[in-house]
């Protein structure tokens, strides 16, 4: 077994994953007869903030596949390994009516290398950060695959960080935020060599840093800031998603320099119930260690 | 490294701008798409799977009851095969008028693309043919919905 593999059954096992396992499992004999309507692939994938997107943005649709008349639901474990961090993230989610989307997401930051700068540099004994991401995302007009504008969705993303100790060392002013953001995606059916095409772009509003894993606001700036980010994908097949997403980030701290972030994905969703999605992430500078590449993958289960 | 960032940016908007562009490119209908389809028999095909699949399908079949099954049959082969760029003329009434009293929900009319996209499949359609026809049945989305 992989070091990777064996990392993520480490954080399948550990505790705190039980409770929402075990709500996937209760749930499922009641939901197995009506899983939701919407075409394959349309509730994209489970975000690293609990909202459904990608892997690092946000898309206007909503997770599950749950449409007009209908409630489905999402459960989701995601894991990142750039040089010098590791990520990982459970996420579960709520669709009612293919209208209003209500996500959970408790992100798990293992600082790695980092532990020995805290140490040495600020005299901090830390080798996590924790951060809770409770998001409520609404359609607000339009179906992604039915209509000529596209779908459009608003959503926040109210984000709390557990242990705040370093980011506040670090000069971050807050240890809560509320990220704002509005969506546009669209499916052009047969664009690319007959393929279906899916474009998304989003707006975001956010003060925070490292997605708010290094806390909200700072010295170099300390208000909400416009973000853009944007998605684009191939679908090879229904089973079978490939694409890429951009994310521009904030600059807030004197501290280290914050870099945007970009993925190359493979998203592989071989009926409604699951998608794994694997990734090639470029999250830039983080907290002064410089250039974090890796590899990103996640498993979604839908109800 | 930070170089690239905006690079990527630009090259995503620009494969959303060039590709959404192309689609416009090839909007006129042309009969490769009803060659691909197998002609009017292997479309009459699909249709006849897909109506075993509606019968079969508590979320919709409903909405069936009653109709002439042969003459449903008939009318949405020619409409398939004439959007498909085939030499066929839909002889049936006009889809918003047929749909004005049948209160179709997007659930209902997930599940009939649903059930359309399976009955292509069962018929080895290729995935790009399959993709086009449903883009010439794009524009029916607001009639069939009554929108």
């Amino acid at each position: 077994m992989t070091p990777f593999a064996a990392g993520f059954i480490n954080t399948l096992v550990a505790g705190r994953f039980i409770p929402l396992l075990t709500l996937g499992i209760l749930s499922a004999p009641a939901a197995m007869a009506d899983i939701g309507s919407r075409i394959w692939a349309t509730g994209g994938v489970t975000t690293i903030e609990g909202s459904a997107g990608g892997g690092l943005v946000p898309w206007a649709m909503l997770g599950s596949y749950a449409s007009d008349e209908e409630w489905g639901g999402t459960l989701a474990l995601s894991r990142a390994e750039v040089d010098d961090y590791s990520l990982s993230v459970t996420g579960a989610g709520l669709n009612w009516n293919n209208r209003v989307e209500v996500t959970v997401a408790r992100q798990t930051l293992d600082l790695d290398s980092l532990v020995f700068t805290l140490k040495n540099g600020f005299g901090l004994e830390q080798d996590e950060l924790n951060q809770d991401i409770f998001g409520v995302k609404l359609r607000l007009a339009g179906d992604v695959l039915y209509s000529p504008w596209g779908q459009w969705s608003a959503g926040i993303q109210h984000k709390r960080q557990r242990d705040f100790t370093v980011p506040n060392a670090i000069g971050a002013r807050d240890d809560s935020g509320t990220d704002v953001y509005l969506s546009g995606s669209k499916v052009f059916f047969a664009a690319v060599f007959g393929r279906n095409l899916l474009v998304n772009a989003t707006v975001r509003g956010t003060r925070a840093n490292q997605g708010g894993l290094l806390g909200f606001g700072g010295d170099l700036n300390n208000g909400y800031e416009l973000m853009s980010e944007a998605g684009a994908g191939v679908f090879i097949n229904r089973h079978w998603l490939l694409g890429a997403e951009y994310r521009q980030k904030p600059d807030n701290l004197s501290f280290a320099r914050e870099d945007d972030w970009w993925d190359v994905f493979v998203a592989w969703v071989p009926d409604r119930r699951l998608a794994v999605t694997a990734a090639f992430v470029n999250l830039g500078d983080i907290a002064t260690l410089e250039d974090q590449q890796g590899v990103y993958l996640s498993i979604q289960g839908s109800f | 490294m930070s170089n690239v960032k905006p690079i990527i940016a630009a090259l995503l908007i620009t494969a959303g701008l060039v590709l959404s562009g192309c689609q416009s490119l090839h909007n006129e209908p042309d009969n490769t798409l009803y060659q691909q389809l197998g002609e009017r028999s292997g479309i009459a095909d699909v249709v006849e799977d897909l109506l075993y699949l509606i019968v079969a399908d508590e979320r919709i079949n409903h909405q069936f009851k009653g109709m002439n099954v042969a003459q449903f049959h008939r009318n949405l082969t020619d409409q398939l095969c004439e959007l498909s760029g085939g030499p066929c003329t839909y002889s049936g009434r006009e889809m918003r008028e047929l749909h004005a009293d049948m209160g179709i929900t997007n659930t209902q009319f997930n599940a009939l693309a649903e059930n359309l996209i399976l009955a292509m499949e069962k018929n080895q359609v290729p995935t790009a043919a399959q993709n086009r026809l449903i883009k010439q049945l794009l524009p029916m989305y607001p009639d069939i919905r009554h929108l």
